[in-house]
């Protein structure tokens, strides 16, 4: 039998520190809560907020796996590995830190926010070759369908890293629903809600909610109303 | 009250200054930094340490060696896998390995 769990969008650690509006879905920073520090391999899911012109100083990261989704604006991502690159909304990038990198993302427009997701998962293997991939998504892709964005595998759809890990973004119109098969045995997928109202088998989910679904095969999403939602599929390490 | 004694294990100088950095940031926690398996053993043998972080780029047979002569010396050490390189799980990662089941 499935087992659940769900995290409604208020229960989120938060912090805002003026620049920067961070919403947590899991224990980062100066936000811990024991009972939320992971879902399987996916370990932060940040919905950051970040003012005109301010940003992330260069700073380090290794041994993970780092995907960033703009959601409004877009983000300027500098790194050690000398990428330079603006990740635009409607984008993906994932970086595989490995054995260690530094970069800075920066929201260079000078009159706008930029809104996006920073999601981590645990890599399958330890101190690889710090590496990117940043591809352009099409949006009619996703509409009214589960458009893969993410996967172990280079050679699919979508970015890679290193991790049996599946994310689909999907943007419905009210009413239609879509059946998610489960990719690799002793996975669960963490449903994040973006816009709209949508309903997981019989949990219904509002805006910036997340919830958790492990210990089955397959699950069905159905929009309530016009609906986007990212899914993300990971194995479930303790 | 005196502080926790961390020491903190990583191939990267730069990410190790900083975890280390990050840490004595803390008023309860002190870390002392190692890059090297004999740099790490000396401290281990020359303090009293609570809690060790592994960090990146440290080998396989390096982690298993470290393991093995830290846990012979004081099989109460925790010892974890830091993730992220100094970045926002460094403080959860500490607080979950001194509190939580080991």
């Amino acid at each position: 039998m499935a087992q659940t769990i769900l995290h409604k969008a208020e229960t989120r650690g938060h912090a805002n520190h003026g620049w920067l509006n961070s919403y947590h879905s899991f224990s980062f920073a100066n936000y811990y809560n024991p009972d939320r520090m992971h879902f399987g391999a996916l370990r932060v899911l940040n919905d950051d907020t970040v003012d005109a012109g301010k940003g992330f100083g260069t700073h380090p990261h290794d041994n993970m796996e780092i995907i960033s989704i703009p959601l409004e604006g877009d983000l300027e991502h500098k790194d050690s590995m000398n990428n330079v690159a603006v990740i635009k909304n409607g984008d993906i990038q994932a970086m595989s830190a490995g054995t260690g990198i530094y970069h800075s993302e920066y929201n260079k427009d000078r009159e706008h926010r930029v809104k996006f997701l920073q999601i981590w998962v645990y890599p399958d293997k330890k101190n690889v070759e710090p590496r990117y991939d940043q591809i352009t998504l099409n949006l009619e892709d996703r509409h009214n369908k589960l458009q893969q964005i993410l996967s172990p595998n280079p050679d699919d759809e979508g970015v890679w890293i290193h991790q049996n890990a599946w994310f689909h973004l999907g943007k419905f119109d009210k009413g239609v629903s879509a059946e998610y098969d489960i990719k690799a045995k002793g996975n669960g997928v963490y449903v994040f809600v973006l816009t709209g109202e949508v309903r997981v088998n019989d949990q219904l989910l509002n805006t910036r909610d997340g919830y958790g679904i492990w210990d089955t095969d397959k699950f069905t999403i159905t929009a309530e109303t016009d609906a986007e939602f990212l899914l993300m599929e990971v194995p479930m390490i303790q | 009250m005196s502080k926790t004694e961390i020491l903190v294990i990583c191939r990267h100088q730069g990410i190790l200054e900083t975890v280390v950095r990050l840490i004595n940031n803390n008023p309860d926690w002190h870390a002392t930094g190692a890059a090297t398996d004999e740099e790490a053993i000396a401290a281990f043998m020359a303090l009293s340490f609570t809690l060790v972080l592994l960090g990146s780029g440290i080998e396989q047979e390096s982690e298993n060696k470290i393991r093995a002569e830290f846990v012979a010396r004081d099989p109460s050490v925790i010892i974890v896998q830091h993730y992220g390189g100094g970045s926002g799980l460094l403080a959860a990662e500490i607080y979950q390995a001194l509190n939580g089941p080991h």
